[in-house]
């Protein structure tokens, strides 16, 4: 019996030791046996102790395979690249860094300055439910900081932010100092008339030899409604825009009304690049710089407001001039503001203190027919603007300072909506007003304080499915004239009726006289 | 977003422009560790929020076993008491379509109406039928908030895994997306049953990992550029928005497990999509 037991253990023994040798086989591929790499990794999990060990011991195997592949190419040595991350952080610490003009004596830094109480604004709209998070709100007000150290203006605020498809857009509303402001682009707008113009001499050239006479386009278009200048109406404030706090701030291009008209009638996402051409239909004047202005317009036309009697129309300029026509107000220093409760209550409370803009495009109506123009000198145009002056009515936008409360409904929706900051404490709760027409701009005011903010992705609220307005017509190649006409040949019945009818006529003709024969011959 | 992580979350997706007052994110961090034990759920997230004329809805997912489709939906208008919403049914998804237009009001009792008018052809002659279909905004929230799941719910390859039982859980092992993996859309999936998995070709379909690619990527979404991905705060989160519901943020810190999905916005779907790319 010994003798049997004995070799079965001695079988057993053989069996194990074969089936270790198997383990301990190298693989051809990777040069590793299953031995070791089950005891590496019964020690790993022995050493790390991890809770329910069987559930992830497919992933601790795999771990371990890898790190030993790393250690072999851990001979060459990595090119330290910077990220992204560290660039921006290079780029961010300058605003955070006081510069050396900064040394300021303390009497110097109570003047005024353009920039608002940012902290105190950054505490409002958090109490809204509004903004990019509180760090990151830190960093945008200093790069406005940034940027009134850098500008001459007057009065700086941020205006909020608008999303794109690629980056997003930090939007600053800036007011330039009297008199500081650069004049570039007006040369901007004549050079690319010039180019216009010698586009068209170039194609006149072209046409050399033509065998019949193309058609002549009997198109014109219409009057060009000329821009407002700066300071006044759409280009009140200059607007700068950068895409990520400390990154350079750049100018936006004054808009014209042409551009504000044909935003009106496009749906368009932004893409973050500014030179970015917008492709639609109508096509848009203007790269994704102008359409980025042109939206911030409309945006500031029909969002911005304020309590009502925290501003006032200046007393010297009132009543003599037309109405519509003051576009200027001062703050009302005997404003004691008003309770949140009255501001959430009723929306009449808010006024609007941008001018609306006109579907002219154009905040201050302005007769484009009357106003004779240089820069275009097509013969037709004028003639035309002459006979439509009759035609054109004076349109007129609601005043200034209007309360909200006469906003139109647009898509049977209230145009704003009003909340309490918090239903819990009422008494030191701030009033918070949502555009429904705008979605993403927001107002705020607690007493005398109020700020407007747009965060958002510039789209005006549509209601019903967007429908693009359909291309005109295809003119007519030809004139349809009575020589081109197609018509049925008379019947033999027709033609005798005529020639009998002829007959007589040419017999009552020669009764009547001598005046008769010049008539006749212009018959035939 | 689970609700562990709330405030982190929430700042990483604030680039949107709403957040949380600060008195909704205290009553939150309260209320949800409460809903937790009295639903018994095995994890909570905070959904999001959809604004109405009138009132806000807040809206949180209990999750139990499974990770995917064991879900229940909640409502609340001041982030404390919270009510169960129904379960979206065909039929009530196709009666909110026919029915509710324009802006939620806030109201969840608001009734939209909308009056059609059926033909039937009973015995030759054509009847006219005048039917009100009803739909209480209760109903459409429900509907809204489970197609807005099916259609953009996005998480990142990898964080969840299917198991041999079939069911959907969380994969305890992931570690996020590397750098330059997670700037890529075909490394997000649409946390949903797939659609287009089953179509693909044999040759496709070898390069796919069973247990983790069960779930459609977003780069294949018509009309391609329905995404907008981006790495903002100089590359160290990467946030994916949906340009076709506007208001989903997506966030996902890449080489971390951290990521989460929000819907902060007026519950319509963008439409108008294919005019606006």
């Amino acid at each position: 019996m010994e003798s049997q037991e004995k070799a079965l253990k001695d079988e057993r023994e053989r069996a194990a030791i074969s089936f270790k040798a198997f383990l301990l086989k190298n693989s051809p591929k990777t040069n590793m046996n299953l031995y070791d790499h089950l005891a590496r990794l019964l020690t790993k999990v022995m050493d790390e102790r991890l809770e329910n060990a069987v559930d992830v011991i497919e992933d601790l195997s795999l771990d371990l395979k890898r790190s030993l592949l790393q250690d072999e190419q851990s001979t060459l040595r990595d090119i330290p690249l910077t990220s992204d991350t560290e660039h921006l952080a290079d780029q961010q610490r300058a605003l955070f860094t006081r510069g050396a003009g900064d040394e300021v004596d303390h009497d110097e830094e109570m003047v005024e300055t353009p920039l608002p109480n940012v902290g105190e604004v950054s505490f409002y709209l958090e109490q809204a439910g509004v903004g990019l998070g509180r760090e990151e709100m830190q960093r945008v007000f200093l790069a406005v900081k940034q940027l009134v150290d850098t500008q001459p203006l007057q009065r700086c605020r941020f205006w909020g932010k608008i999303l794109g498809r690629e980056t997003n857009y930090l939007v600053a509303e800036g007011e330039y100092r009297e008199g500081e402001e650069e004049e570039e682009e007006s040369e901007e707008t004549d050079n690319a008339e010039k180019e216009d113009e010698v586009k068209e001499d170039e194609d006149d050239t072209g046409v050399v030899e033509v065998m019949d006479e193309h058609p002549k386009s009997t198109y014109k278009p219409p009057p060009v409604v000329p821009k407002e200048p700066n300071r006044t109406g759409a280009n009140k404030f200059t607007y700068f825009v950068c895409r990520e706090p400390g990154l350079p701030w750049v100018k936006l291009p004054s808009v014209t009304p042409a551009q504000i008209t044909a935003a009106r009638q496009i749906r368009k996402f932004f893409t973050g690049r500014l030179d970015a051409p917008v492709i639609s239909y109508p096509p848009f004047p203007g790269n994704e710089a102008s359409y980025l202005r042109a939206q911030i317009a409309r945006i500031s036309a029909s969002t911005q407001v304020s309590p009502l009697g925290f501003y006032q129309f200046g007393e010297e300029e009132g009543e003599e001039e037309e109405e519509g026509a003051r576009d200027n107000f001062e703050e009302n220093p005997d404003f004691e503001g008003i309770s949140a409760h009255e501001m959430v209550e009723s929306v009449s409370t808010w006024v609007h203190h941008v001018q609306h803009i006109l579907t002219q495009g154009r905040c201050t109506w302005v007769s484009v027919a009357e106003k004779p123009e240089e820069d275009i000198d097509e013969e037709g145009e004028e003639e035309e603007r002459e006979e439509g002056a009759d035609e054109e009515e004076h349109e007129a936008g609601p005043p200034l300072l209007t309360p909200l409360s006469e906003d139109a409904e647009i898509h049977n929706t209230s145009p704003w909506s009003t909340r309490l900051s918090s239903p819990l404490i009422p008494q030191f709760a701030i009033a918070v007003l949502r555009s429904n027409i705008w979605p993403g701009a927001y107002a705020y005011a607690s007493g005398r304080k109020f700020e407007n903010i747009y965060i958002g992705w510039g789209m005006k609220f549509a209601g019903e499915n967007f429908t693009p307005c359909l291309a005109p017509p295809p003119e007519s190649e030809y004139p349809s004239e009575p020589e081109i006409m197609e018509a049925l040949d008379p019947t033999v019945e027709e033609e005798q009726a005529m020639e009998a009818a002829q007959e007589e006529q040419r017999a009552q003709e020669e009764e009547e006289g001598l005046e008769g024969d010049e008539e006749e011959e212009d018959d035939d | 977003m689970d609700s562990n992580a709330l405030l982190y979350s929430l700042d990483l997706t604030a680039g949107n422009g709403i957040t949380l007052s600060s008195e909704h994110k205290a009553a939150l961090q309260t209320s949800l560790v409460i809903l937790k034990r009295n639903y018994k759920f095995k994890r909570v997230l905070f959904w999001g929020k959809i604004l109405g004329i009138k009132g806000d809805y807040f809206i949180a997912q209990g999750v139990a076993e499974d990770e995917m489709s064991d879900k229940k939906t909640l409502y609340s208008f001041n982030c404390m008491d919270w009510q169960l919403l129904p379960p979206a049914t065909e039929e009530m998804l196709a009666e909110v379509s026919k029915a509710a237009k324009g802006r939620f009001v806030g109201d969840p009792s608001h009734e939209y109406e909308h009056a059609e008018t059926l033909r039937r052809e009973e015995e030759d002659e054509a009847v006219e039928e005048e039917v009100t279909v009803k739909v209480s905004e209760e109903k459409r929230l429900a509907a809204t908030v489970f197609t807005i799941d099916t259609e953009v719910s996005v998480v990142p390859r990898g964080a969840y895994i299917k198991t041999p039982h079939g069911t959907v859980q969380n994969n305890r092992s992931f570690e996020g997306l590397s750098v330059t993996e997670a700037s890529k859309l075909r490394n997000y999936l649409h946390f949903t049953e797939p659609k287009n998995l089953k179509k693909k070709s044999l040759l496709e379909m070898a390069d796919l990992n069973p247990c983790i690619d069960f779930l459609d990527p977003l780069s294949e979404d018509i009309p391609k550029g329905s995404w907008s991905l981006q790495m903002e705060r100089g590359g160290s989160v990467c946030v994916i928005r949906s340009l076709l519901w506007l208001g989903l943020t997506f966030f996902h810190v890449p080489m971390s497990p951290q990521h989460g999905y929000v819907y902060m916005g007026d519950g319509l779907k963008n439409l108008d999509l294919p005019f606006m790319l």
